[in-house]
């Protein structure tokens, strides 16, 4: 049985769904095959009891307050013809980034992290207004093709290696494929979006955000197949055909846009010629823990905490299955307003795919529970205050990232191979999504937008 | 003095235009004569959105050399008429 469409789109994560939403929109037929029955990809959902729990990132970072013109925010939310108060943001309250017991804080006003700066590496703070005034200078930046150092970049202005450890470990821990350093523009472009920029959580979690593009990608009428795997892309004379169901289907589409990752897409693709991208190594393993205290009600006031328990970070695969030196924690409960009428907390620490993946079955439940253990001493220490109940707990593992999301290795940042044009070298395949190099929820979303604005729409237009 | 009807046509549709990319802009109190750029929230690909809406919705086409002709909201009124028309 054969299918046809203008433009197949491989997975129904936020940038898949983005595009759906773009093409719908200007008239083309579009379907989006997603091999889950829940869409989202990497930043999704899941449902234990009445319980509702967020996989991915901690926040939604490039907040900017409603009005504020000319920021990646906007630019999405006009692109989709969403109303900015329909994403129900509500902003961090303060995060603070601790190295044992030195600690910055930092919010949605950049001032405050200036002001901790100066307080705690004075002979510092004339380098890091200087770093801010040239990050501001930047505006639309794209990810670059070819890597450029981060760190020899902050290096001009910073001299002190913890601080700069400080200011890189929220900025890697949300978006580097690459260990330890990443790619200047990739860096400006995050440091805007979590410093600059902010951080925020729609109320009721990421599901706020998908059904809204659920909503508008249906009214649009495009067509979304839940559990249809694509196995296999078709191509002739190094022209896409269309993709190969696991169904037996072969659905026709002049152009096909995958949003699954680079050597993910790449591996489907039935010819001698095509690139094999590396996979990435930053895969993380999430405890979640529920109290039936809210930490504010335990003096704990922090929405994301980026701990160390050395004097640098390593933002690298360890060798170990969890990394025991770091661990970022993030309290939904402290977003300005949130839904859980419970302490929900979140541990989020880099781990080694290898080693997951080759434990069996006892020994998979051993290291797990290693980890939960892990998970409350790392609390005792970070946040001695804490003394709720404990009701709840769950782990996931770079296995289980895996599982769900199909991205090689459990590699949440994907490949440090990065296609920043979206061109995979076969004509009208397309790349979308965590490969292309935007990062964040906001960047994925733009990403999909951006790919089908630059390679179909506009093309069509130009005839 | 009486207003041409078709004139003011053409503008409520870019105006329409706009406000459904828009969503968050307040357009009741837009100066026809000033930058639309320069009031409102739009970049590049907001001016080839409203390019794409033209033509969804009236089959008007505005070739890219004359997107400087959809400044302000008088010089779009001024330029789309005549393709209005047609």
């Amino acid at each position: 049985m054969t299918t046809k469409y203008d433009v197949l789109i491989i997975g129904a994560g936020m940038s898949g769904m983005a595009a759906g939403i773009r093409l719908a929109m200007f008239g083309k037929t579009v379907c989006i095959a997603e091999m889950h029955s829940l869409p989202g990809g990497l930043n999704s959902f899941y449902q234990r009891g009445s319980r509702k729990f967020d996989v991915g990132l901690h926040a939604l970072t490039n907040f900017v307050k409603k009005g504020t013109k000319g920021h990646p925010l906007s630019k999405i939310l006009k692109q989709l013809r969403i109303r900015y108060d329909s994403l129900q943001l509500k902003e961090q309250k303060s995060s603070k980034v601790q190295f044992r017991d030195l600690e910055i804080n930092f919010s949605n006003d950049i001032e405050l992290l200036i002001s901790q700066v100066a307080k705690n590496f004075p002979e510092e703070v004339d380098g890091f207004l200087e770093l801010i005034k040239n990050i501001n200078i930047h505006k639309d930046l794209l990810p670059s093709k070819d890597f450029k150092s981060a760190r020899q970049f902050v290096g001009q202005y910073i001299k002190n290696k913890m601080l700069e450890d400080m200011i890189f470990y929220p900025i890697l821990f949300y978006g580097s494929s690459t260990e330890h350093d990443l790619d200047v523009n990739s860096f400006i472009i995050l440091f805007q979006s979590v410093y600059l920029e902010g951080f925020s959580r729609p109320m009721g979690g990421v599901r706020t955000i998908i059904d809204i593009l659920l909503d508008k990608f249906n009214a649009l009428g495009g067509e979304l197949r839940y559990r249809h795997k694509v196995e296999k892309i078709v191509t002739k004379n190094s022209k896409v055909q269309g993709a190969l169901l696991n169904n037996g289907e072969m659905i026709e589409a002049d152009y096909v846009i995958s949003s699954i990752g680079y050597p993910e897409t790449m591996s489907l693709v039935e010819s001698q010629q095509v690139t094999t991208p590396a996979v990435g190594r930053i895969s993380p393993i999430e405890t979640i823990f529920i109290f039936d205290k809210k930490p504010a009600q335990c003096d704990i006031d922090s929405t994301i905490i980026y701990y160390s328990n050395q004097d640098r970070y390593n933002y690298q695969k360890p060798t170990t299955a969890i990394d025991e030196t770091s661990t970022s924690i993030c309290l939904p409960n402290n977003f300005s307003d949130c839904e859980y009428d419970e302490g929900v907390i979140r541990l989020t620490s880099l781990a080694n795919f290898d080693l997951w993946d080759s434990f069996k079955s006892t020994e998979y439940k051993a290291q797990k529970q290693k980890v939960v253990e892990h998970s409350l001493e790392t609390l005792k220490a970070v946040m001695p205050s804490l003394n709720g109940e404990l009701k709840f707990q769950d782990v996931f593992t770079p296995k289980t990232i895996k599982r769900f999301t199909g991205h090689m290795a459990g590699a949440v940042y994907g490949s440090p191979d990065k296609l920043p044009d979206g061109l995979t070298g076969i004509e009208n395949l397309l790349l979308c999504g965590t490969d292309q190099g935007l990062i964040g929820i906001v960047g994925t979303l733009l990403s999909g937008i951006t790919i089908s604005n630059m390679h179909i729409l506009t093309r069509d237009w130009k005839g | 003095m009486e207003m041409n009807t078709e004139v003011v046509d053409v503008r409520k549709a870019v105006v329409d235009i706009i406000s459904d990319i828009a969503l968050d802009e307040d357009l009741s109190e837009i100066n026809d004569g000033a930058s639309l750029r320069d009031q409102l929230d739009l970049d590049s690909m907001d001016f080839l959105d409203i390019v794409m809406e033209l033509k969804k919705r009236y089959k008007v086409e505005v070739p890219s050399e004359d997107y400087p002709q959809l400044a302000t909201l008088e010089s779009c009124v001024r330029y789309l008429s005549p393709k209005f028309c047609q």
